[in-house]
Order: C-alpha cells, then sequence, then structure tokens
C-alpha cells in the first residue's frame, strides 16, 4: 500500500533529474564547440548579421548550435515538470562544467579562487535539489 | 563592448525564461520521445509567448556568441549568471512559485559562488 504510493513519485523524480543532466551535458558541450568556433574566426562577431550567417558554416559553431537547440528542447520539457526556480540553481552546475571544460579543451587559467568558487556552487546546488520540484500545483496526483 | 553585450544577454535571457515557463505551464507535462520533440515544436509553433521567448533567447544567444569570441569560456559562462537573481524574485511574483527558506538560501550560496567564478 504504502510503496505502491510511491511509485509515481520516484518515476517523476528520475525523469526530471534524468532530463536534467542531459540538458547540462548538451549545453556544456555546445557552449565549448561555440568558443572553439567563434575564437578560431579571422573577423569580430558583434554588431554585423552578415558575419553571423557566415559563422553559421564552421563546423564548430554549427555543431555548437545544433547541440545548444537540442538542448533547449530538453529544457521545455523540463519546465512543465519542474519549477523554473529549481531549475536555474540546478543549471549552477553548467558554470562549474564550463570553468572545467574552458580550463582543459581552451586552456584557460582557472585560479584557486575559481574552484573555491566550484564549490560555494556545488553546496548551494545540493541545497537546492533537496526541495520539491514543483509548487504551482495542477500536475501531481501524490498525496 | 563587453558589458553592453552582457547586458543585452542578460536582459533577454530573463525574459525569454519567464515567458517559456509561463506558457509551458499552462501547456501541462511534455516527454521528449521522437514524438515529443514533433509534439513540442508543434506546440512551439501554436502558442505566441514561445515565439516571444525564441526571439528573445535569439538576441541573447548572439549577444552570448559575441562574448565567448572575445572572453575566456570560463568568464562568459558564469557572467550570464547574473540573471539569476532576478529570475528567481520574478519566478515568485509573476509566476507566483513559492520560494522556501532553504531555496532561497541556497540560491544565494550558487550566486556567491558564481559571483566568485566571474571575477
Amino acid at each position: 500500500m504504502v510503496l505502491w504510493e510511491f511509485v509515481p513519485i520516484s518515476q517523476k523524480l528520475v525523469r526530471t533529474y534524468f532530463l536534467l543532466v542531459l540538458f547540462l551535458a548538451l549545453r556544456a558541450f555546445g557552449n565549448l564547440s561555440l568558443a572553439w568556433g567563434t575564437k578560431h574566426m579571422p573577423e569580430k562577431l558583434a554588431g554585423d548579421p552578415l558575419v553571423y550567417i557566415r559563422s553559421m558554416l564552421d563546423p564548430g559553431i554549427a555543431m555548437g548550435i545544433a547541440m545548444l537547440i537540442l538542448a533547449l528542447l530538453v529544457r521545455l520539457a523540463l519546465l512543465s515538470v519542474a519549477d523554473l526556480s529549481f531549475i536555474l540553481p540546478m543549471t549552477a552546475i553548467g558554470y562549474v562544467l564550463a570553468a572545467l571544460l574552458g580550463r582543459v579543451f581552451l586552456h584557460e587559467a582557472v585560479s584557486a579562487q575559481r574552484w573555491l568558487a566550484v564549490m560555494l556552487i556545488f553546496g548551494g546546488a545540493a541545497l537546492v535539489s533537496s526541495t520539491p520540484q514543483a509548487t504551482t500545483g495542477k500536475m501531481e496526483g501524490s498525496k | 563592448m563587453t558589458w553592453v553585450l552582457v547586458t543585452v544577454m542578460v536582459v533577454a535571457t530573463v525574459l525569454s525564461d519567464l515567458l517559456q515557463s509561463f506558457e509551458m505551464k499552462r501547456a501541462g507535462e511534455q516527454s521528449v520521445g521522437v514524438r515529443g520533440v514533433g509534439r513540442l515544436l508543434r506546440m512551439i509553433a501554436a502558442r505566441r509567448y514561445l515565439l516571444l521567448s525564441i526571439v528573445c533567447l535569439a538576441f541573447s544567444f548572439f549577444a552570448f556568441m559575441a562574448l565567448v569570441q572575445s572572453a575566456p569560456l570560463s568568464f562568459a559562462v558564469p557572467v550570464s549568471a547574473s540573471s539569476f537573481i532576478l529570475e528567481t524574485v520574478a519566478a515568485k511574483v509573476l509566476l507566483k512559485e513559492q520560494i522556501g527558506g532553504r531555496r532561497a538560501a541556497g540560491c544565494l550560496l550558487v550566486l556567491c559562488g558564481v559571483a566568485l567564478l566571474g571575477k
């Protein structure tokens, strides 16, 4: 009886976290691909629409954009099962991933201060992840 | 120029997120199976607020592209988190989401970390 009642709740939880992980991975590597592509372009992007259109032909930029579009679709699905104020703090893990990928693949200098920041972000994200994902109602049959 | 790009990116992101969340909550639960993606795309085309949110997202994205070209990835991504507190407050006020003490504390901790990371 008790176990039976918990099944739909845990399924929804697994689904929410699966979408979250998928979203984080797609966005982190999409950003990396985009950064790599734009940094290797000869022209400056800001303010010129034509340069933007031409930049889409660069394989690094094109792949980055494709991954980011996919991330956006996964995020839409995520928004339908969880609150924006839950998703936003969890998305902060993406900032850590960006620093990590920037250091490993783009050889950026990441100071001790930045790794301290990483610990703060993990602490905050863990705190937030222990609260319920939807508070505005209408979508859960539980309880 | 860097901070102009950051401002455009942040304001456009906040608008886009609010519009998206508002519209998707009205739509109910969505899946991302093969059928789910098709249904999501059809829904995007049919809903005005979602279309508007995607226009905002495009502006934010082009600003981010220009930013990431000149600034390091480990700066460009964390600096986009300056939209964070503003969005959480807006989620409470406009979308009527409940922000508990634990969640608010978590938010603040994450924000401190992000601010330090962006330095």
